[in-house]
């Protein structure tokens, strides 16, 4: 039973690094149906730009979480503004494929400006171990919990509550009839995106921290489990991001824990296309027809 | 412009040629040994070292009267990290320069580019540190004229499996590994098979990917799987480091021992600090904390040649060098066969990097070195024999 609720620790703190990531992911394809494949790499660039505003700036965490997510949305902003703007009009698979495209960009030139080496992260959260019941939680496995789980709420409230929430609704349903009722839809898009990029700087800095390791690569891997956990959630609903994220981390967990780490991968996207087969919008998804 | 050019060029040419008249002359009074290491390119870091080492022994044994009365001429070429450049330049050695014997090069792959030149001209070659198991034959027959300095890895598993039973007095481990890379795999079935050997028990074995950062699943497993002294950790110090991190972390308190692939300067940063570094043991060619004298004096004596503190790759590079010297004296001449006859019955050499003589496969069967971690700092380090 210990072992079991060790593992439930393992794979909570797991899936809340997943669920980060897949608020971004889902937050984007939400509003402006594009499935960002360089979120991952965002992600990435979070990382590093953590890393540089402590190292080189001496910043302390909160302060390089909060300038990470400003400068990275930035980043995301110029990025939608360079390669997505101009195929607002096109047909969603070029869009795709530039988003592949932007990956493939972001990933080789940061190898290019810092190397393809690995960074350490210094430490600059304090890492408390908790034992309840034999059960062992240390302080950064709860932040990076306790972060996702505040992130979505506001995201939540702000998607659903405000003024610049209900336009991005609006733009989400129908693009040309948020235009007619007097939304300016390129600034919701660009908003998207710049709230999208600095959730997944916030995802990057906080694993940057955890797992104190930083590489030009380390988003391909987590952006295409994200891009899981939004599809297995229902792609589009915040929520169904978090539940997402979670689901995976504990499906992986479990199968490392109680059978092999070399299956963990096979077993999560066997049960996503189980998942697809019963229920094609995801598991909080509405049915309904979409043209693709 | 191009007028000048061939004017230099010309010049060039007509020096050379001068300096390779007079070098065939000066051969009756020195025995060659090529150097066919990587002094530009990627691996530069692993051949200059290597290069300071060789010129630093050949210096000594010249100093001390040579061999057979002879003085030894190092002959220096740069394979510039480029398998091409490796054979061409083995090539030249071996066919122009007259040498003896070829030391080189650094890395597996320009050592194995050139492996064929040196059965086909019959001049041995050693490469002081390619360690892929390759070098040395091609799988099923030896490559009679190519031997190597260097352990190759899977040996170190056998090396640390004893160090595990019998320095540390353990008898039930867990092995760790990447399922990614043959470096692991190999190191974890060796280590496994030889502390069974030893009397000892693997509790569980649980492998992983590399491109796996999260071992808290696998690590709760073990600890439920029962009992255990000591973790073996077969892979580099990436995953290693937030493996010794995680553990501490969840509470594992037990040694951790594991290949040559620990060392590294990010080792401490990766494991979460210092304060998780101890009781941590790894596999090493060379350490600065032997207490031999003749390894003191090469630490003394590189650092005032070259500037800076000898690494492996240095230590096994003078160690190359001088068994040449014992199989061109055992050879009684400086003939290529007969020192490569000479070599290969080498038995028990005394190097600084350990005991050392050639197994059937020209792979050294020599003593290890395993470092202990403090702290995260190298306190101590133990010879452990195969």
């Amino acid at each position: 039973m210990q072992e079991f609720l060790q593992q439930l620790v393992n794979g909570l703190s797991v899936g809340s690094i997943y669920a980060l990531i897949a608020l971004g992911y889902t937050m984007v394809y939400g509003i402006i149906k594009l499935i960002n494949f360089a979120h991952g790499d965002m992600y990435m660039i979070g990382a590093y730009i953590g890393l540089i505003s402590v190292t080189v700036f001496k910043l302390p965490f909160f302060l390089a979480l909060i300038s990470t997510m400003v400068i990275t949305a930035l980043i995301g902003v110029i990025i939608e503004r360079i390669a997505y703007k101009p195929l607002r009009k096109s047909t969603r698979v070029a869009a795709l494929i530039t988003a592949i495209g932007v990956s493939f960009f972001l990933q080789n030139i940061v190898s290019r400006i810092m190397g393809a080496k690995i960074y350490t992260f210094p430490s600059v959260l304090n890492n408390e171990l908790y034992v309840v019941g034999g059960i062992r939680i240390n302080s950064q496995q709860l932040v990076i919990f306790a972060t996702s789980i505040i992130l979505m709420l506001l995201l939540q409230v702000f998607v659903q509550k405000t003024k610049i929430g209900r336009a991005m609704r609006s733009v989400a349903v129908d693009q040309d009839a948020a235009r007619l009722m007097g939304v300016n839809v390129d600034h919701v898009i660009t908003l998207t995106f710049a709230i999208g990029s600095s959730l997944a700087a916030a995802a990057g800095i906080l694993v940057g921290i955890y797992y104190n390791t930083v590489n030009p690569l380390m988003g391909f891997a987590p952006g295409l489990k994200a891009f899981v956990a939004a599809v297995f959630g229902g792609i589009g609903i915040i929520p169904g991001a978090m539940i997402g994220g979670f689901a995976i981390g504990l499906i992986e967990t479990f199968v490392s824990g109680y059978g092999s780490t070399l299956y963990k991968d096979a077993v999560v996207y066997i049960i996503l296309i189980l998942v697809l087969i019963v229920k094609p919008s995801g598991l909080l998804g509405k049915n309904k027809k979409e043209k693709v | 412009m191009k007028k000048i050019l061939a004017i230099v060029a010309t010049i060039t040419l007509l020096f050379s040629s001068l300096t390779a008249c007079a070098a065939e002359e000066a051969v009756a009074e020195t025995i060659k040994i090529g150097l066919n290491v990587e002094l530009t390119g990627e691996a530069a870091v692993y051949g200059t070292p290597e290069k300071f080492a060789a010129e630093l022994a050949v210096k000594e044994i010249n100093a001390a009267g040579g061999v057979l009365g002879k003085q030894i001429e190092l002959v220096i070429y740069d394979t510039k990290t480029d398998t091409a450049e490796s054979t061409s330049n083995a090539t030249k050695l071996m066919t122009e320069d007259g040498v003896v014997a070829v030391i080189g090069a650094a890395i597996s792959g320009t050592t194995m580019a050139a492996a064929p030149v040196a059965n086909q001209y019959e001049v041995p070659m050693i490469t002081p540190s390619g360690s892929n198991a390759l070098v040395t034959n091609d799988g099923t027959t030896v490559y009679p004229y190519v031997y190597r300095a260097c352990f190759i890895d899977p040996f170190q598993g056998l090396v640390l499996a004893n160090f595990a039973a019998d320095n540390l007095g353990k008898t039930k481990a867990v092995v760790l590994g990447s399922s990614s890379s043959d470096y692991a795999k190999d190191l974890a079935s060796i280590f496994s098979e030889q502390f069974t050997v030893k009397g000892g028990t693997v509790v569980a074995t649980e492998y992983y990917t590399d491109a796996d950062t999260d071992f808290s699943a696998i690590l709760t497993k073990v600890q439920a799987a029962g009992e255990f002294d000591v973790i073996f950790v077969a892979d580099y110090a990436v995953r290693a480091g937030l493996i010794i991190k995680q553990a501490r972390e969840a509470g594992i308190v037990v040694p951790f021992v594991g290949p040559d692939g620990f060392e590294s300067p990010d080792l401490v940063e990766l494991a979460g600090g210092a304060a998780n570094l101890n009781d941590v043991y790894f596999s090493t060619h060379f350490s600065s904390l032997s207490e031999d004298q003749k390894v003191q004096d090469f630490i003394t004596n590189y650092t005032a040649f070259a500037g800076e503190a000898p690494s492996a790759l240095s230590a096994l590079a003078y160690d190359t060098v001088y068994m040449l010297k014992a199989a061109i004296e055992a050879a009684g001449e400086a003939d290529p066969i007969k020192v490569n006859t000479a070599l290969e019955a080498l038995k028990d050499f005394p190097g600084i990097t350990g005991t050392i003589s050639f197994d059937e496969w020209h792979n050294p069967v020599k003593s290890a070195i395993v470092v202990q971690l403090v702290d995260g700092v190298q306190a101590a380090a133990t010879i452990v024999n195969p």
